[in-house]
């Protein structure tokens, strides 16, 4: 799917920052920096990827700010993100 | 038992923090909002966020409702859709004046409801938040079999009256009493305005003496500081208690002997007296100051 | 008739079997007028002068104290002179160490400073240190482990630099003045007591040289050899925090509460108590709930202990607590009233929490408020090491009250964010689960199985009591299961338990 530049979330703490940038390669490069990376940080990737690849958003740059948010949150985040740059809702 | 609506408690739909532990401080509903603290630019944002904190985070026995943004809105619908599907307790309408407005939700709810198989599960409270919606009170709070319950919201009330609130809270006497009389002829709940100046905890524990005098269930809130006070207020004192208790027993004892006739003392009991008591051990029990063993 | 001159021989002779010399006249009498004579000393010195007097050498031990907390500008400046004058190879044995002490990095790359205890690390300092900085593990240890140690001379002290904000030419030394230059103010000195004491010599280093007598003093003269005069001890705005702010934070209101409800239905609360609590937020606004409740109930205290607080200063001057002792004055309002008012103690670090000083105040607590990084599901508490793996604390009086007090009570949240505090096993073992009774989180109530007659008391109270496994799963049920840390196999620290065994060691982190 088409992306644009868009981003979600904010830098509070408990949030996390997501934003979405077209790229010319294949597949979902994601950049993320996180205060609680050593203990979450495969599990935020995760999270990414899948809400993405639901969405049907397969090849993006990715640029993650994450201030201890849990996943629900990791996924309204990146799917408004997602929203933001593909036009697409997810409500009918 | 009937549930408890001392406390509802206002929480940002766009503040994930505050989302996550909200109800850690015991308000007896949560009310996620969509409305008024979410900027049009980050409302599709706030309601993935309320959407995905419904479907996973665990609040235990609060009750979980949002106040959605008015359906004639570019908002309403999605955010009706999103909370529905994700389970919301109750839907709060804000700025409610007609009945029509409730049954138009109600259409939505329901849509969104057969569309997942699960009719009827989503309650409706209505805000009252106007002259008109005052003078419609009844019929808002008998619109739907789902209503749950009326509040006021008497910052728009107030500047729609032309005038402002005050300490005594005479200007809105005739919309809380029109409030409590209307939900009580519907039998659903009566519930208060906010009051946000956090600083003067006097005065909110004397508005909060009042709306439990004028017949409230309970009230909105915008901080957790609030809780313990209203709790308080609602929580009957020991000899209401001991009243109510004797009433109580006197009812089970009835009820063994299947007899339809409750006496304390030789005394017949009136029927309001009996409503009354069991209200009296419900909130007591609520407030932890007797347990079931008690009774 | 017998005068002085038919005694003489009489006197030689006692002398001799005494082994005394006989007595003779000596010189003249110094007749300087004496406030002017007052201002001088032979102890009075330069920093380079006291240290190439005191006879340091390398491979020696210096000691300092952090009542100046993170405006603190003393062990910067002595290691900075120590570095400069070509020491090697020194251990240094600090109360605690700050963020203000990162430069210690450098003289740690440089060989000056190759050991270090001392009772918590932060900042960049701790961040190095963690990932493998010192060829040595550092050795952590409580105030009151400290005290014990340096007494029964397990950290003996070469030199002790001990920072005061005001000091006569002789030594008399306090942490305020009485002065009109008065430059810096902490308060209470007690860490560096067990040094001034122990010491083999101590330089006390002043901002404020004051006339003698500088009495009563922290530090008395009789142990002091070298006083030097600075341009600042400290920075007094990091030093001490002005008014009481009281926390708006719901979650520590909410922490707060239930804390000061254990207080009041644990058993020990009755007239005649004694308590110490942290500096936290949700300790200070605990402070605030059982005050309410002391004026209820007409109880008072016997003393308060601590770290005092103005809080703690308020109830004393309200007649609420009699007394108050004092190793470490927590703001501007405690440091002040331990220089006014006789009630209000200064105690050392060995009077206030050693383990084998049968005195120590520790010892006659009923009750303490802490505050933990994480607690385990066997009681445990870690006040030290982050979850991240990174020395973030210091273990303070924590051991000490925990161990000695009749009931001991950790206020922590069950989540900092996404960081749990409630873990199966601690990252760090700080205070065994053997000294702690009970843990109050916003998700409930968790008393150790040790002491079910407390679980009994709280629940009569109508608290909400809990499992401690059911509040670390709940944890996880919110969060997720957290990825093991990537611990190295190098050993950067060892945490001593206050009786001088070791309690478990800290392996670097990397990554």
């Amino acid at each position: 799917m088409e992306v644009k530049k868009a981003f979600a979330g904010t830098l509070e703490s408990g949030d996390i920052m997501i934003q979405i940038e077209p790229s010319d390669k294949e597949g979902l490069q994601i950049n993320l920096d996180s205060t609680v990376a050593y203990q979450f940080g495969e599990q935020i990737k995760k999270v990414i990827v899948e809400t993405l690849k639901d969405l049907g958003v397969e090849n993006a740059i990715v640029t993650a700010t994450d201030k201890g948010a849990l996943d629900c949150t990791i996924r309204a985040r990146v799917t408004a993100a997602a929203v933001r740059s593909t036009g697409k809702d997810v409500w009918a | 038992m009937q549930r408890l609506r001392r406390t509802m408690m206002f929480v940002p739909g766009n503040n994930p923090a505050m989302m996550s532990d909200a109800f850690i401080y015991g308000p007896d509903s949560i009310m996620l909002d969509l409305e008024d603290s979410v900027t049009m630019a980050e409302k599709d944002a706030a309601r993935l966020l309320v959407h995905n904190a419904l479907k996973t985070i665990d609040y235990g026995n609060t009750e979980m409702v949002v106040r959605v943004n008015p359906l004639n809105t570019p908002y309403g619908k999605k955010d009706v859709e999103a909370v529905v599907k994700a389970g919301v307790d109750v839907i709060r309408m804000p700025k409610t004046e007609t009945a029509e407005e409730v049954q138009e939700l109600e259409a939505e709810i329901q849509r969104v409801e057969t569309e997942l198989g699960c009719l009827g599960r989503t309650q409706i409270m209505a805000a009252i938040e106007s002259t008109k919606g005052i003078i419609n009170a009844y019929a808002i709070a008998t619109a739907s079999k789902r209503m749950m319950g009326i509040a006021l919201g008497a910052e728009d009330y107030c500047a729609n009256l032309k005038t402002q609130r005050t300490p005594s809270g005479d200007e809105l006497l005739l919309a809380r009493e029109t409030i409590v009389v209307a939900a009580r002829a519907a039998g659903i709940y009566a519930l208060d305005t906010v009051y946000s100046n956090l600083n003067d905890m006097e005065t909110f524990r004397k508005e909060v003496e009042l709306i439990k005098r004028l017949g409230f269930d309970g009230k909105s809130i915008i901080n957790p500081r609030q809780i313990e006070i209203i709790n308080e207020v609602f929580t009957p004192t020991e000899k209401e208690i001991e009243k109510a208790k004797t009433i109580v027993a006197a009812i089970k004892e009835a009820a063994a002997k299947g007899s339809g006739v409750i006496a304390v003392n030789g005394k017949m009991v009136d029927k309001p007296v009996v409503t009354r008591a069991e209200h009296t051990i419900e909130l007591a029990l609520a407030a932890g100051v007797i347990t079931k063993e008690d009774l | 008739m017998s005068t002085l001159k038919e005694r003489a021989s009489l006197i030689s002779s006692e002398a001799t079997k005494m082994g005394k010399q006989v007595y003779k006249e000596g010189g003249k009498k110094a007749t300087t007028f004496r406030k002017d004579y007052q201002k001088e000393s032979e102890k009075l010195v330069s920093l380079e002068e006291a240290i190439k007097q005191s006879g340091l050498k390398d491979g020696m031990t210096i000691s300092f104290h952090h009542h100046f907390r993170g405006g603190d500008k003393v062990v910067n400046l002595v290691v900075d002179k120590l570095a400069q004058m070509g020491f090697k190879n020194l251990r240094l044995a600090a109360s605690s160490l700050q963020d203000v002490h990162e430069p210690l990095i450098e003289h740690i790359k440089n060989g000056v400073i190759t050991s270090i205890s001392t009772s918590g690390l932060r900042g960049k300092l701790a961040d190095a240190i963690s990932r493998g900085l010192m060829k040595e593990p550092v050795v952590f240890r409580s105030h009151g482990g400290r005290g014990s140690a340096i007494v029964n001379g397990e950290e003996h002290i070469n030199v002790a630099f001990i920072g005061a904000s005001s000091s006569d030419p002789l030594g008399n030394a306090c942490g305020f003045s009485r002065s009109e230059n008065a430059k810096s103010i902490c308060g209470s000195l007690g860490y560096a007591i067990p040094d001034a004491q122990n010491a083999d010599k101590v330089v006390i280093l002043t901002d404020d040289l004051v006339a003698y007598p500088n009495t009563p003093a922290s530090i008395s003269e009789s142990y002091v050899d070298y006083v030097v005069e600075v341009e600042s001890v400290g920075d007094s705005s990091k030093i001490a925090s002005g008014a009481i702010r009281d926390t708006k934070n719901p979650r520590d209101i909410l922490l707060a509460k239930q804390a000061a409800k254990v207080i009041i239905n644990g058993g020990y609360f009755k007239d005649g108590f004694s308590i110490q609590t942290g500096s936290g937020g949700a300790s200070l606004a605990a402070v605030k709930y059982i005050r309410e409740s002391m004026i209820e109930k007409g109880i008072k205290a016997s003393y308060a202990l601590g770290g005092i607080t103005a809080h703690m200063v308020k109830m004393f001057e309200e007649g609420l607590i009699e007394k108050l002792i004092d190793v470490q004055s927590f703001d501007k309002v405690a440091a002040e009233s331990i220089r006014d008012n006789e009630m209000h103690k200064e105690a050392s670090a060995n009077e206030y929490a050693s383990a084998d000083e049968k005195g120590s105040a520790t010892h006659y607590l009923d009750m303490v408020i802490l505050s933990a990084l994480e607690v385990d599901v066997n009681f445990n508490v870690n006040v030290l090491v982050g979850s991240d793996g990174i020395i973030r604390g210091a273990i303070g009086g924590h051991q000490d009250t925990a161990e000695d007090s009749a009931l001991s009570i950790i206020v922590c949240p069950l989540l900092r964010g996404r960081i749990p505090c409630v873990v199966d096993e601690v990252t760090t073992l700080i205070t065994p689960g053997s000294s702690v009774d009970v843990i109050v989180t916003e998700y409930g109530i968790a008393v150790n199985p040790r002491r079910p007659e407390i679980a009994e008391r709280l629940k009569n109270a109508g608290l909400n009591i809990v499992d401690i496994h059911d509040l670390a799963a709940k944890a996880k049920s919110i969060i997720g299961n957290p990825a093991p840390l990537p611990f190295g196999d190098k050993v950067v620290g060892v945490v001593m338990n206050r009786d001088g065994s070791v309690l478990d060691v800290i392996k670097n982190i990397e990554a």
